[in-house]
């Protein structure tokens, strides 16, 4: 039956009915279903996955300083970017400012981990999606190093240097431990790459794999460890003592130093390794354009990286702010996070409850009532045999902003830089297309999701250089102030409840956290994370999310191999609460399909 | 990681690395063991004791960097919720699927399988599992099988450490905590609020 979307998209779940799903034993996850017609083109998309609810409860009643402690087990990977934004929400609440350094200070451990996650989701969750590792099996060493060499200065690129990798590699899949690369889908027909530029990518995921060690270090120096670095209402938690040798944990010069150097390599790495392997594993599927969903539509940015302290207005965040609608790329509009016309989160296809499903509520009166109906929902709350949109359907609950559903993350801050004719964002995009000899069109899709990422990473190297440069500089000046304790008692907080928000671009898109405090204690706690922008069910108008837009219209070679589903989900770097998924003696299949 | 104070005399570098979602039911359990193990312990030198969360492959340079390691998580054996159940070395299994739709999911497997691939997995491995009652309350405490098992996952971790040559004694001064800011485990379960 087909049907037509507010949004402007067509489905059609007549077809045959593949289904998607990580066989874990945690309820939920991220599932995808899909119908595809009689060509095997994707009619008709679901999605659906677990969120955090429940996170309210855990905080109601604690210390607002503590927060972020426990936000930032959310998700193992994001732990940074949520404590963050727990701070951020209680300095906004309370009324509490933060020095200089400590902004800049917040800026480099923010934009580290730009780094480190766009670096580790390229290599090691993405580019097996475009890199077919068996094939690197047969390539030619030397045409490799030709290759290398001729996409890059990087200096590992020898012959004999990438007879190595090949022959460690082989020797990994003839033990039989296929580790990160079994169960893939080698010799799919979607793989497009020559076996020398599988090869070259194979050596880099190695290189990616050693070298984000260093990025952390950032996190350590500053965080004063890792994993979990620490996080500090009303600053960071690290001193300044330039002089001293070190009293545990003061920044000092050889401190300082460490991170610069970091830095420095990280520029190199992302502008000779990262970019290179983009552009030529890029330039093979040119003609690989589906996934863009929402992105040449409707995207949304909160922004961060503010260049003052206590500022975080759209003049001072770095990265972008604003909302695009309808596609009207002329118009960037503006965003207001307390505005309870403008972020609302539905449920009448979560399993939620609201006393009015027809409607939305802002996340300072959000409410997380569970109402799993198994009369509607073939299985159990922890093993959905078989999805019906037309009920609830997903763990996920449905934000909206202004009614429109939004997609969120790297590519939404490029293309709201790129409408506001910010030279930092819109330059390198036309470049890149420039050099793949591509329309700007391109840009909306799986792999301009994908290279939005790659640039972001590398305007975040840059950024980082910049920001170390004004902390050595403001402390040269004399400034060492990291934070400020005057309303650090709850004596000193107001006696009625406030409410603040706090957000931050993770490198998955826009998150928000929404608290109310009453009494020295949380009252109400609430986050709407990237994922829940990107992967979120349909909203009472029937408007379909980012993640189902992007897989509309994408043809399959063969449903039951559904590397192009893959390939587009993982352009989002989706994040869902994590668990380590405990071991079991067989190892776990990370994902079955069934098409019926 | 380590420090060595004493240059030249050779010290085992152990991680002691405790895995999991604390927010997560006895997913948590892993981290609370590590916590528990470090509440009870002087940590001996050239060892670290360390709560690794839900990291995922962001711990392969802890990893790698270890020489012999020992981990406490949560297993899937299909035992009795509670039982542990500690394996050796190559038991311990190492696989991970690329299918994975986030990276979100990497497995402690995957961990490992890494640190193979880059040719440094630690020399000596152990890992104390316990098999959980309830993955699926978030926002829950451990349950009670499974924070009874606590105690005797720690004798066990003892008698690994013991047969490596590295040598435990009780902490004597309890010292800061392995979690701070109201996640410790008293007070994540808010058994030390009146």
């Amino acid at each position: 039956m087909g049907i037509q979307t507010p949004n402007g998209f067509s489905l059609d779940n007549s077809g045959r009915r593949v289904v998607v799903d990580p066989v874990t034993r945690i309820e939920g996850h991220l599932r995808v279903e899909v119908n595809v017609d009689a060509q095997n083109v994707i009619r008709n998309a679901v999605s659906t996955g677990t969120m955090w609810r429940g996170i309210e409860l855990i905080l109601k009643g604690r210390d607002p300083r503590d927060a972020w402690a426990f936000t930032q087990r959310i998700c193992g990977v994001c732990t940074g970017t949520h404590a963050l934004t727990s701070v951020r929400a209680v300095e906004n609440a309370l009324g509490i400012s933060i020095p200089e350094n400590a902004n800049t200070i917040r800026n480099i451990m923010q934009m580290a981990l730009y780094v480190h996650d766009h670096l580790v989701h390229f290599y090691h969750l993405h580019a097996l999606d475009w890199v077919d590792v068996v094939s690197a099996l047969s390539a030619d060493p030397k045409a490799t190093s030709t290759l290398a060499q001729a996409i890059s200065p990087w200096p590992l690129s020898s012959p004999g240097y990438f007879r190595d990798v090949q022959g460690r590699l082989k020797r990994f899949v003839e033990s039989g431990q296929l580790g990160p690369f079994s169960n893939g889908y080698w010799g799919h027909p979607a793989y497009k790459l020559p076996p020398e530029a599988n090869l070259m990518a194979v050596a880099h995921y190695l290189e990616a794999l050693d070298f984000q060690k260093d990025i952390v270090k950032i996190h350590t120096v500053f965080g004063g460890k890792n994993p979990h670095p620490n996080w500090l209402v009303g600053g960071v938690p690290c001193a300044i003592n330039v002089d001293g040798t070190g009293a545990t944990g003061a920044i000092n010069i050889e401190r300082l130093n460490l991170v610069s150097d970091i830095i420095n390599r990280s520029v190199t790495f992302v502008e000779q390794v990262y970019l290179p392997d983009l552009k030529a594993i890029a330039a093979f599927y040119k003609d690989w354009l589906y996934g863009g969903g929402l992105s040449g539509q409707s995207v949304l940015a909160y922004g961060d990286i503010p260049e003052h302290a206590n500022d975080y207005s759209p003049a001072s965040l770095q990265l972008p702010q604003g909302a695009i609608i309808n596609g009207n790329l002329n118009e960037v509009l503006p965003i207001d996070l307390k505005d309870p016309a403008q972020i609302q989160e539905f449920v009448i296809h979560s399993w939620y409850k609201y006393p009015d499903e027809a409607h939305g509520l802002h996340p300072f009166d959000g409410v997380t009532v569970p109402n799993f109906d198994p009369k509607l929902t073939k299985g159990t709350r922890t093993d959905i045999q078989e999805i019906d949109e037309s009920h609830k359907y997903s763990w996920i609950k449905a934000p909206r902003w202004r009614g429109h559903a939004m997609e969120v993350g790297p590519l939404a801050r490029f293309v709201i830089g790129y409408a506001q004719n910010k030279p930092q964002f819109r330059e390198p995009v036309e470049k890149l297309l420039h050099d793949l000899d591509v329309p700007v069109g391109a840009l909306f899709s799986t792999l301009g999701r994908t290279a939005a990422r790659g640039l972001e990473c590398q305007w975040a190297a840059h950024e980082l250089r910049r920001f170390q440069d004004k902390l050595v500089a403001n402390i040269k000046a004399g400034d060492l102030a990291t934070a400020y304790v005057e309303k650090w008692s709850p004596d000193s907080w107001p006696a009625k409840e406030v409410q603040g928000v706090g957000f931050t671009e993770a490198p998955r898109g826009a998150l928000g956290h929404w608290v109310s405090i009453q009494g020295g204690r949380i009252d109400n706690y609430q986050c709407v994370v990237p994922t829940t922008w990107n992967g979120s069910p349909r909203d009472p108008a029937g408007n379909i999310g980012a993640f189902e837009a992007a897989l509309l219209g994408t043809p399959m070679a063969d449903p039951a191999l559904p590397l192009e589903i893959i390939r587009t989900l993982h352009s989002f770097d989706p994040c869902l609460a994590c668990s380590t998924h405990v071991m079991s003696p067989d190892g776990q299949d990370m994902a079955t399909v069934t098409v019926r | 990681m380590t420090e060595d104070d004493s240059p030249g005399v050779p010290v085992p570098q152990v991680l002691i690395l405790g895995i999991g979602n604390i927010l997560w039911g006895d997913e948590g359990f892993g981290v609370r063991a590590a916590e528990a193990f470090h509440a009870a312990y002087e940590t001996p030198r050239g060892a670290e004791v360390m709560d690794g969360g839900t990291q995922g492959l962001y711990l392969v340079q802890h990893v790698t960097a270890a020489g012999d390691l020992l981990v406490f998580d949560a297993i899937d054996y299909g035992l009795p919720p509670g039982t542990l159940h500690v394996v050796h070395g190559d038991e311990v299994p190492k696989f991970t699927g690329a299918k994975k739709l986030s990276l979100h999911q990497t497995g402690f497997q995957e961990v490992l399988s890494a640190a193979d691939l880059l040719g440094r997995a630690p020399r000596r491995l152990a890992l104390v599992g316990c098999q959980p009652l309830d993955l699926e309350a978030w926002g829950g405490a451990l349950t009670d099988p499974v924070r009874a098992a606590i105690g005797p996952a720690l004798a066990a971790a003892a008698a690994i450490l013991a047969g490596w040559g590295v040598p435990l004694a009780p902490r004597r001064t309890p010292g800061a905590g392995l979690l701070g800011n109201d996640i410790d485990f008293l007070s994540y379960e808010r058994r030390g609020v009146a």
